[in-house]
């Protein structure tokens, strides 16, 4: 991106200054070095998002940006209901809700180094993963409704882990307002046979261990110690979720001209939020949030029962949930008042700082934890919501390294099985059933996640606290 | 025009487009770029044909109805397709797609594929014949 375009507000903080169709500005948090290495189209698809109705503060881009569809990946937008505002299905994106569960463990590097060979063949032979793939689970019509109001709440009602999960789960693990009615039948039929499996592409389950540790005292909150090992679940809603993106951006595409939408780009497509396919959209999204949350709380069980086999003392709490694909209502103060705005964060997690009241009790006081997933090579982060982040982009950070080579590139670079071998060399033991998958997912193939995580905390998105990096990974 | 697909660059995804003599085929090479997004196409055995229709107001999301049908049918059967027969009547699409179900063993696939977007959705005529592109997420 060329930084003539913009102007420089911070070390970390560059605006798109009003221009054209332009209704509030662009703000993008990242270090000089990142802006200059993202894409035009970045910049292109932030000016656009600025110029949808009811938008307020301005259209925020995370450090870990990409060209996006619409909405650029790593974009934050607000929206208010009361003044025309819209809700977009671009804006939240095909796999709604995707997001990240780190699972503590209370083991330390030594038990899963005497293990782990047997413990990675465990995972990848207990957990649904890659295409054709099918779960355990079968959900007939009522069930299957009853797990898109649920959600992660419906999964241990079922037995699928605890009720203390819930407490570290974004929405408590139950997305209220979910309208199963809204969900195709489509949609249904294509997440029949999916619950409680990974997917593919970049999604995937890693053992960790704790490397480094940059805040003493969130981290001790936050039971992460150097040396300690911890689950990092990545993935979302899966089939259904696909679907209702699909479905939802055709019909808002559709149903522009009649709402009197001018759209720069067809991939913006949105309705406004007061209207009937604005709150079907709602509905049937928030069924997808629910969807991925018991996907992941399923993962967990499974994940559980391997470790209860393999390493039996292992007890396995979650630290936290939380998603970076949706579109939720929240309130923020603006202008000294409290509004109702419907968040969009696309590729983009929220960040609550310390005191929001919707963190549970034990985490309140040093803010949310914010999972930042990297690449199998290279290391994840976990974060903590700052205060700041509310004024600088209703409470929001980046949510992981992004690309930084296409999959083609990739797949012309390097082979899965070498990929697989300089790993294993490290101590990293990938288990997958596609080597062109692994090969497209090339740790060199993304972005330099420490890069995008200094930017974060510079930019007072949220704060370092620890970094992991994997010791096993199981991909689709 | 010899008919023929490719894929071209998006950051995060890939873009499939296919080139060909007719509007008809090149929905045709498109359909082939998107199984090669997951398999080789020709590693597809012809063992069963599942009807598709579309019908959309305009080429482009016809283009992207199309491939998002083909996605779904592959989704809930399972399957990959390597052969497909696309018939337009204006803006109305019906096709067969010919494949049999997905083997990890021999298909090898890479990705899924999510859906089919509408970035740098275009379908035009060029010289000799026709283009039909899109971009898909995985």
């Amino acid at each position: 991106m060329d930084l003539n375009l913009l102007k420089q507000r911070d070390a970390c903080a560059w605006e798109i200054p009003v221009q054209g169709r332009m209704r509030v500005p662009g703000m993008i948090y990242a270090s000089q070095e990142l802006v200059q290495t993202m894409d035009h189209k970045v910049y292109e698809q932030t000016v656009n998002v600025a110029t949808l109705p009811g938008i307020v503060g301005a259209a925020y881009v995370m450090p870990d940006a990409h060209w996006g569809y619409g909405f650029p990946i790593g974009g934050v937008a607000a929206f208010d209901a009361e003044a025309g505002g819209v809700v977009s299905a671009g804006g939240v994106g095909f796999d709604v809700s995707c997001g990240v569960r780190c699972l503590l463990t209370g083991l330390r590097r030594a038990d899963i180094l005497a293990v782990q060979k047997l413990l990675a063949d465990a995972l990848f032979h207990r957990i649904p993963a890659g295409i054709g793939s099918t779960g355990a689970i079968r959900l007939n019509a009522e069930r299957m409704d009853a797990m898109l109001s649920g959600g992660a709440k419906w999964a241990v009602e079922h037995g699928w882990g605890t009720s203390a999960d819930l407490e570290r789960v974004e929405e408590h693990g139950q997305m209220l307002h979910a309208k199963p009615k809204f969900v195709s039948e489509q949609a249904k039929r294509r997440q029949r046979e999916e619950m409680g499996t990974l997917g593919s592409g970049n999604h995937y389950l890693e053992v960790q261990e704790v490397t480094a540790v940059y805040d003493e005292k969130i981290a001790t909150v936050y039971g992460l110690q150097q040396g300690d090992i911890a689950v990092m679940i990545h993935c979302g809603s899966r089939g259904l979720g696909h679907q209702i993106g699909t479905e939802f951006l055709r019909s808002m595409v559709a149903a522009a001209p009649g709402h009197g939408l001018v759209l720069p780009d067809r991939e913006l497509a949105c309705a406004p939020i007061h209207s009937e396919l604005g709150q079907e959209y709602l509905g049937a999204m928030r069924a997808a949030i629910n969807c991925a949350l018991a996907n992941r709380q399923i993962l967990t069980h499974l994940v559980r029962e391997v470790f209860a086999d393999v390493l039996p003392q292992a007890r396995l709490p979650v630290l936290y949930d939380v998603s970076h694909n949706t579109c939720k209502q929240e309130t923020h103060r603006v202008d000294g008042h409290e509004r109702e705005l419907y968040v969009h964060r696309k590729g983009a997690t929220r960040a609550w700082g310390p005191g929001h009241p919707g963190l549970p009790a034990a985490l309140r006081e040093a803010g949310q934890p914010v999972l930042i997933g990297g690449s199998m090579g290279t290391g994840s982060y976990v974060l903590a919501g700052t205060q700041a982040s509310e004024s600088l982009a209703w409470s929001s950070a980046c949510h992981g390294a992004g690309r930084a080579m296409s999959r083609n590139q990739a797949f012309k670079t390097w082979s899965g099985r070498a990929v697989i071998d300089q790993l294993a060399q490290r101590g990293i033991l990938i288990r997958s059933p596609s080597p062109r998958g692994i090969a497209e997912e090339a740790p060199e193939a993304y972005k330099d996640v420490n890069a995008v995580v200094d930017a974060a905390d510079s930019a007072g998105l949220a704060r370092k606290v620890a970094r992991l990096e994997p010791l096993i990974c199981v991909k689709g | 025009m010899h008919d023929h697909w490719e894929h071209y660059e998006h950051g995060a995804d890939i873009g499939v487009r296919g080139i060909a003599g007719s509007k008809a085929a090149a929905f045709e090479q498109a359909a082939l770029a998107l199984t090669a997004v997951i398999t080789e196409p020709q590693g597809v055995a012809a063992r069963e044909t599942v009807q598709i229709r579309c019908e959309a107001p305009d080429d482009e999301l016809l283009l992207a109805d199309w491939l998002n049908a083909l996605i779904y049918e592959m989704a809930v059967r399972r399957m990959l397709f390597g052969q497909f027969h696309v018939e337009l009547d204006g803006t109305r699409l019906t096709a067969q797609a010919v494949g049999e179900p997905a083997s990890v063993a021999r298909h090898h696939p890479a990705v899924e594929v999510k859906g089919a977007t509408y970035t740098t959705l275009r379908v035009a005529p060029v010289e000799g014949g026709w283009l039909a592109q899109t971009v898909v997420d995985v």
